[in-house]
C-alpha cells in the first residue's frame, strides 16, 4: 500500500536498495536475537510456573484425598454429621447421572448446531446471531444459568430435579461445543469437500464421513473440554438438583453431585469432613481424567485399518 | 415343466432374438453418439455478475483426449467444472446452456447433479486424497460412500483402478497405509484411480501435472495416452508441449470465449486464428 503522501520517486538520488535493506536487516537481526532470547526464556518460565502451580494443586489433592479413600467412602451415603462415618456414594452416582444426561443432550445438539453453522448456514442474520449468542453464553457466569433454570424449571415444576440440573448443565455445554465444532470444521480444506462432490457423494455423507472425520479430534477435544467444565460446576446445581444425602431415586427428584458434596463437606468444622472433601475432589478429578482418556481412545481406535486387500 | 419344455425353449430363442435386435439398435445408437460424446451448446457461466464463459460451443469425440489451453483466468477451469455441474457449487455461480453427454442434457431440469458427478470423473490441479483414509479406502471412497458394500467387488475395482492409474505396482503391498503418505505424483495418480473407480465415461483433468515434477508429469502424460483408449479425456493444461503430446483435439480459450477448436496437429502447425497463433508462439499469455 503506497500512500501517495509518502511516495515521491522524483525526490533525491536513488539509494542503493540492497545496501539499505541489508543495513536495516543487520540492525534488526541483533535486536531480533535479543527478543528471541527474552521471549523463549519467558515462555519456558511461564511453562514451569504453570506446571508447578498445577502440579502442586494435584499433589495436594492426591496426598490429602488418598487418606479418605476406602470402599465405604466410595459406596456409602454420608453418615450423621460429625460422626466421621459414611461416604460420598450418592454424589458420585449423581454426578455420573447429571453430567451423563447433560452430555447426552449437549454433545449431539452442540455438534449438530456446529455442523449447521459451518456447512449450511452461511453468513445470514440468523446464523450470525446464533454465533453471537453462543459467544455470549460461553462467557455468561454459570450462576445466571442456574437462576434461569431455577425459575423456569424448578419453580414451575414444583421440585428440584435431575432434569433441571442436566438441562442447566447442557445449556452451559452447548455453546462451547457449537463454537469449537464450527471452528474445527471450517479449517477442513475445501478441496476435501470438492473431491467428495466430484465423486457424486451426497452432501450429508461428505459431512459425516469426510469432513467430520478429519475434524474428529478437534470436535472430541471440544466435547471433552465442555464435559470437564460442567463436571465441576456447582452454582447451577445448587439451584436445580439441590443435593441430598440419599441415592438417586427418580429423574424428577433431587440428587447429589460431587461439587455440591465437596462444598458441604468443606464447610463443616470437622477434620474428617475436610479429608472427605479432599477425597471427593480427587474422585472428581479422576473421573474427568478417565472420561477424557476414554473419549480420546474411542476416537483413536478407528484408524487406518479398514479395508486392506489380500493381494 | 416337461410338457412345456419345447415351448419355453422357443420362447427363449425368441427372447434371444429380441435381445439381439435390441443390442443392434443400441449399437446403431452408440455409433451415432460415438461422434459426439460431449456436446456443449451455447454454454454461459457467471460468478455473480461476472461472466466467465461466453457462448461456448464444442463437440468432443468419444475415446479421445482433448486439451483446453489459454492464458490464466480465461475460463478453462470454469469450463470443465460446467461439464460435471461442479461450477454451480461455488456460492453465487451459475451456468446456462446445454451440455449433452451421451445424448442427455445434464442441465435438464429433472437431472440430479449428484448423479451426474458419479458418471464424470474429475481430477484436480492439486492432488487431494482424503487425509483420513488409507490408499485402499481412497480408491473406493466414492463407491463406499455411495453405499457399495461388496468386498470382493471393491477389491477387484481397487486393483483395476490402480492399474489403470499406473500406481498398482508401487502400492500393491501397502494398500492399508494412509494415502497422504505417498509422493505428490503418486497422490495425483491415486486421485485418478479414485475417479476411475467410479467407472466414469468422461474424465476431466484440471492441470493435473502443474504441481508435479517433470518425471511425475510425464508419467501422468503417458497415463492419459492409455486412458483415452477407454475414456473420453478432457484435460486443461498450461503447458503447450503437453497439449501437443497428449491430445487429439485442442481448444484455445481467451477471455471466456472459445477462440479455436481444431485437431491438435493443425492447431499447433497451422492455426486458423491469429490470436491462437500469437498465443501458441508465446507472444502473450
Ligand atoms: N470463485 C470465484 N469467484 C469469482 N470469480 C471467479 C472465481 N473463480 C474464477 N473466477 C473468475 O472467472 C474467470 C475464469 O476463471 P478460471 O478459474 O476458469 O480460469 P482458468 O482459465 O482456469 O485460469 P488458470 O489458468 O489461472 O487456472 C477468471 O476471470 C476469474 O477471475
Ligand atoms: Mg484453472
Amino acid at each position: 500500500m503506497l500512500r501517495s503522501r509518502g511516495v515521491n520517486l522524483q525526490e533525491g538520488p536513488r539509494t542503493n536498495y540492497k545496501e539499505r535493506l541489508q543495513d536495516i536487516m543487520l540492525r534488526r537481526s541483533s535486536r531480533r536475537r535479543l527478543v528471541d532470547k527474552v521471549v523463549s526464556i519467558s515462555a519456558i518460565f511461564s511453562v514451569i510456573l504453570a506446571v508447578i502451580l498445577l502440579g502442586s494443586i494435584l499433589i495436594e489433592v492426591v496426598i490429602n484425598g488418598a487418606r479418605a479413600l476406602s470402599i465405604n467412602f466410595l459406596t456409602q451415603p454420608p453418615g450423621a454429621i460429625g460422626s466421621g462415618l459414611g461416604g460420598i456414594g450418592p454424589a458420585i452416582e449423581g454426578t455420573l447421572i447429571v453430567v451423563g444426561l447433560a452430555s447426552a443432550i449437549g454433545a449431539p445438539v452442540g455438534v449438530l448446531a456446529g455442523i449447521y453453522l459451518s456447512e449450511f448456514a452461511g453468513n445470514g442474520i440468523f446464523p450470525s446471531s446464533v454465533r453471537f449468542f453462543s459467544d455470549v453464553l460461553v462467557g455468561l457466569p454459570s450462576i445466571v444459568i442456574g437462576i434461569v433454570a431455577y425459575i423456569s424449571l424448578v419453580l414451575t415444576l414444583g421440585s428440584f430435579s435431575v432434569w433441571a440440573g442436566a438441562l442447566a448443565l447442557s445449556i452451559i455445554m452447548i455453546p462451547i461445543v457449537v463454537r469449537v465444532t464450527e471452528e474445527t470444521l471450517k479449517v477442513v480444506p475445501n478441496s476435501m469437500k470438492e473431491a467428495g462432490h466430484s465423486l457424486g457423494i451426497p452432501k450429508r455423507t461428505i459431512i459425516l464421513h469426510i469432513v467430520l472425520k478429519s475434524a474428529k479430534s478437534g470436535v472430541i477435544t471440544g466435547i471433552i473440554l465442555a464435559i470437564s467444565r460442567i463436571a465441576g460446576e456447582t452454582a447451577p446445581l445448587i439451584m436445580t438438583i439441590l443435593g441430598t444425602d440419599l441415592f438417586f431415586t427418580s429423574l424428577t427428584g433431587p440428587v447429589d453431585a460431587l461439587p455440591l458434596r465437596i462444598w458441604r463437606l468443606v464447610s463443616q468444622p470437622y477434620q474428617y469432613a475436610h479429608d472427605f472433601g479432599w477425597g471427593a475432589a480427587l474422585i472428581l478429578i479422576l473421573m474427568v481424567l478417565g472420561m477424557s482418556l476414554g473419549l480420546r481412545l474411542l476416537a483413536h481406535r478407528r484408524g487406518f485399518k479398514i479395508g486392506t486387500i489380500a493381494a | 415343466m416337461t410338457t412345456n419344455g419345447e415351448n419355453s425353449r422357443e420362447d427363449e430363442i425368441k427372447a434371444d432374438k429380441d435381445i439381439d435386435r435390441q443390442t443392434e439398435s443400441e449399437q446403431v445408437q452408440e455409433k451415432q453418439q460415438q461422434v459426439h460424446k460431449v456436446s456443449i451448446r451455447n454454454l454461459e457461466a457467471w460468478f455473480g455478475s461476472k461472466q466467465a464463459l461466453k457462448n461456448i460451443n464444442l463437440d468432443v469425440e468419444q475415446k479421445t483426449a482433448t486439451s483446453v489451453i489459454g492464458p490464466s483466468g480465461c475460463g478453462k477451469t470454469t469450463l470443465i467444472k460446467c461439464l460435471n455441474r461442479m461450477h454451480e457449487m461455488t456460492p453465487g455461480a451459475k451456468a446456462k446452456g446445454q451440455v449433452i453427454i451421451d445424448g442427455m442434457d445434464i442441465y435438464a431440469r429433472n437431472i440430479d447433479p449428484v448423479i451426474i458427478k458419479r458418471r464424470i470423473g474429475m481430477v484436480f490441479q492439486k492432488p487431494n486424497p482424503f487425509p483420513t483414509m488409507s490408499i485402499y479406502d481412497n480408491v473406493v471412497a466414492g463407491l463406499k460412500l455411495n453405499g457399495i458394500r461388496d468386498k470382493r467387488l471393491m477389491d477387484e475395482i481397487v486393483k483395476d483402478s490402480l492399474e489403470g492409474a499406473a500406481l498398482w505396482d508401487e502400492v500393491k503391498n501397502e494398500l492399508g497405509k494412509p494415502g497422504m503418505g505417498l509422493s505428490g505424483g503418486q497422490q495425483q495418480r491415486l486421485c485418478i484411480a479414485r475417479a476411475l473407480a467410479m467407472q466414469p465415461e468422461v474424465l476431466l483433468m484440471d492441470e493435473p501435472t502443474s504441481a508435479l515434477d517433470p518425471v511425475a508429469s510425464s508419467k501422468i502424460e503417458d497415463l492419459v495416452h492409455d486412458l483415452k483408449k477407454r475414456y473420453t479425456v478432457i484435460i486443461v493444461t498450461h503447458n503447450m508441449q503437453q497439449a501437443a503430446r497428449v491430445s487429439d483435439h485442442t481448444a484455445f480459450m481467451y477471455l471466456g470465449e472459445l477462440i479455436e477448436y481444431s485437431p491438435t496437429k493443425k492447431m499447433f502447425e497451422n492455426p486458423e486464428k491469429e490470436l491462437t497463433e500469437r498465443y501458441i508462439s508465446g507472444k502473450f499469455g
